[in-house]
């Protein structure tokens, strides 16, 4: 125990996951929907000190830039759009409150359980080998070329799927107008 | 010793429980978004603990799969909440019930 305590490494990760939880649980039990989004932010950069912190850092800052700056922008723009008084909000829970502890703790026994069992006694190495932003950018664009150019068509059609969406509706009359002229 | 990949998954599992809370209890569809953002962050974290632990490149090449597709379901999402809320004037899933037989 001592070991552990004396180590940096494992005070960075215990900072971070109690800000992790603490945000996390403040995302869903916020009544108000920017903190809630605010707190995503704590969340999601936290999450990616942790990437960090597994030597992963590309995907980390992939992390940043996607999720902290476009992802959660346009989360604050959702709730702009549907919610026009900012305040709080009284009814945003419903009634399964027992149901959901329920399902969740199981969800957690098992998920929990099996990591444990699985990887319980596993160390981290060093800096044996670490894992490059270059090994990344080579398997990326060799052995999952494939998936990688199937995910950018995703990408497409998720782009187009939105703007389609999002299109201003006609009325049923001034479709009958467009239609007679 | 240094916290070992357990560690992380612990947490990314309790993460994971509190997406799955949020998902089952609010009403809201964008507080039921950021609860599925949450548990999609959870996954990754699973994900990139496990690559470092065994010192294997697809964990992280799966979490860049998984964001992207994150960000088109993100995308997708908040377009179809943006339409109903134009249309029905309400984000709030309990009311939007004329599916259910």
């Amino acid at each position: 125990m001592a070991d552990w305590i004396s180590l940096p490494v494992n005070w960075v990760f215990l900072v971070l996951a109690l800000v992790i939880a603490f945000a996390g649980v403040k995302v869903v039990t916020s009544r108000n929907l920017i903190h809630a989004a605010l707190s995503l932010v704590g969340v999601l950069a936290s999450t990616a000190a942790l990437f960090l912190l597994l030597s992963a850092e590309f995907v980390a800052w992939v992390l940043v830039l996607v999720y902290v700056g476009a992802v959660l922008v346009l989360f604050l723009f959702g709730i702009m759009i549907t919610r026009a008084p900012m305040g709080r909000e009284v009814s945003l829970d419903n009634e399964r409150r027992g149901l959901a502890a329920i399902t969740a703790l199981a969800t957690f026994a098992l998920l929990a359980g099996t990591s444990w069992v699985a990887f319980g006694d596993v160390e981290i190495e060093g800096v044996g080998d670490p894992i490059t932003t270059g090994d990344l950018a080579d398997s990326l664009l060799g052995r999952y070329l494939i998936p990688f150019e199937i995910v950018s068509f995703v990408l497409l059609a998720a782009l187009i799927g939105g703007i389609a969406l999002a299109r201003k509706d006609r009325s049923p009359a001034e479709e009958a107008e467009r239609t007679d002229a | 010793m240094t916290v070992g990949p357990a560690w992380y998954m612990l947490l990314a599992a309790g993460l994971f429980v509190i997406g799955i809370a949020g998902v089952l209890t609010r009403r809201n569809a964008l507080i039921m978004f950021m609860s599925i953002e949450l548990m999609l962050n959870a996954v990754n974290l699973t994900f990139i603990a496990a690559g470092t632990a065994l010192g294997d490149l697809s964990g992280q090449v799966a979490v860049f799969f998984v964001l992207v597709v994150a960000a088109a379901e993100v995308v997708v999402g908040l377009a179809i909440v943006v339409a109903v809320y134009r249309r029905r004037g309400t984000a709030n899933v309990d009311e939007l019930s004329e599916m259910s037989g």
